[in-house]
């Protein structure tokens, strides 16, 4: 049993989160991608604030088990999650160590500066780097991928497709 | 929902407008979700079975927001959509319309999409702080399917012979439903939203993009068809909810 009244408790309980993963992309930790938006003592209790990287993001319920397990197995005992919604996550706030983390697995990570966040039709592409030859000569095949937060690429040069964790 | 509480009843307004923004997006979710496994390709396949995806997430956010105000009721998000008859349903009549092909079921997504979008925008400036979070989450999602959807009905507009047919036919099938979007319900009135606004926006885009699909536009005015929000469905929503709502109804409780 962790004593919450240790003033480390809370970098404690960041730590661990650290070692959350998210399912769908598992290369990645929640804290890189930025869904734990705050960590708060209630006298006996840890709470954690969530937020959803899309309203229907299926992982979800899988992260709040395992970020529950997680702090279990460290002695931490009362533990409530709290889904907040606003304001909305957005891919800034990815990591910068997390977004190397997903351009070394072969997805191409977000862009610093969002660039087509708007309903416009045939907008004019980002030019987006091929993860595997890191040429930038590359084309949208869909604006929706294997998961709801990325895009599928194809590499013109060395042909590979590719996901890219989309501007969000 | 109870017998004896019927929620059309009820004098809570806000819970009646969750309802129907929740009812919105989980029959238009259910009727992509037709979809998954026979899309014209797999990308294609995908994207839509993700708007699905993206909508159905929306529908859960407005329910457990409603469930939180009918806790003396003993809802939850599961109660309030497996088990509230056709009656009691929300949604607009344009969401429960048959996906038929390709291009209706992209039209049915343009329409609403763009619809959907600017309402959006519209709930960021009310007083409720939960509605506008969801609604400020939702939005992002909504520009991604507003931009894939005039995409496609640009491309079978100004397509081959067959994509144009289709997508004029689906015009003359569709239109008739998008009147009652602006026709605000009771429930709808004094939650700050500009219906004129709204109207117009939704117009401006709608023509804009038929435009570049050279699809003519409908006349300003023609009749148009309305009754979902306040319970009158067609007779589609009966069938979609029988195949939605059978697992719990004929095992309730039941979990997997």
């Amino acid at each position: 049993m962790f004593d919450l009244k240790d003033k480390s408790a809370v970098k404690k309980i960041g730590a661990i989160l650290e070692t959350v993963n998210d399912p769908e992309v598992p290369v990645l930790s929640i804290t890189d991608l930025g869904i734990v938006r705050n960590i708060q003592l209630n006298g006996d209790e840890v709470e954690i604030f969530i937020t959803p990287t899309y309203s229907g993001c299926p992982a979800t319920d899988a992260i709040n088990m395992n970020i529950r397990m997680a702090l279990l197995e460290n002695g931490f005992s009362k533990i409530k999650i709290t889904q907040q919604l606003s304001p909305a996550w957005t891919t800034d706030w990815m990591s910068e160590i997390g977004k190397e983390k997903l351009k070394a697995y072969g997805i191409a990570p977000p862009h610093s500066k969002q660039v087509v966040c708007s309903p416009d039709s045939f907008q004019k592409e980002e030019a987006i780097q091929c993860p595997q030859c890191n040429f930038y000569n590359t084309r949208l095949v869909s604006q929706f991928g294997s998961t709801a937060c990325k895009a599928l690429y194809q590499c013109n040069d060395c042909k590979e497709p590719f996901d890219y964790f989309k501007c969000h | 929902m109870k017998a004896e509480q019927p929620i059309n009843l009820s004098t809570n307004q806000l819970i009646n407008y969750l309802l129907h923004l929740a009812d919105n997006s989980l029959i238009m979710g259910h009727r992509n979700s037709e979809w998954c496994g026979h899309g014209p390709i797999l990308e294609q396949d995908i994207a839509i079975s993700n708007i699905a995806l993206d909508l159905i997430g929306q529908a859960r956010n407005f329910y457990q927001y409603a469930a939180t105000l009918l806790i003396v009721n003993k809802e939850t998000e599961d109660s309030l959509a497996y088990l509230r008859d056709a009656r009691e349903y929300k949604n607009c009549l344009l969401v429960e319309q048959p996906n038929i092909d390709w291009a209706q079921t992209i039209l049915k997504q343009f329409l609403f999409s763009t619809y959907q979008y600017h309402l959006y925008r519209q709930l960021q400036n009310i007083k409720d702080e939960q509605l506008k979070a969801i609604a400020a989450k939702a939005l992002k999602e909504v520009t991604y399917h507003v931009r894939w959807s005039s995409e496609w009905v640009i491309r079978l507009g100004d397509g081959t012979e067959e994509s144009k047919k289709r997508i004029c036919r689906a015009v003359d099938e569709l239109w008739m439903f998008t009147g009652e979007l602006f026709e605000p319900a009771s429930y709808e009135l004094n939650m700050g939203i500009n219906f004129l606004l709204l109207k117009e926006e939704w117009n401006q885009k709608v023509r804009s993009v038929f435009e570049e699909a050279t699809i003519d536009i409908p006349a300003e005015n023609k009749w148009h068809q309305s009754g979902g929000k306040t319970g009158n469905h067609s007779e589609h929503l009966g069938f979609i909810l029988a195949e939605m709502q059978f697992l719990q109804r004929a095992y309730p409780n039941s979990e997997w």
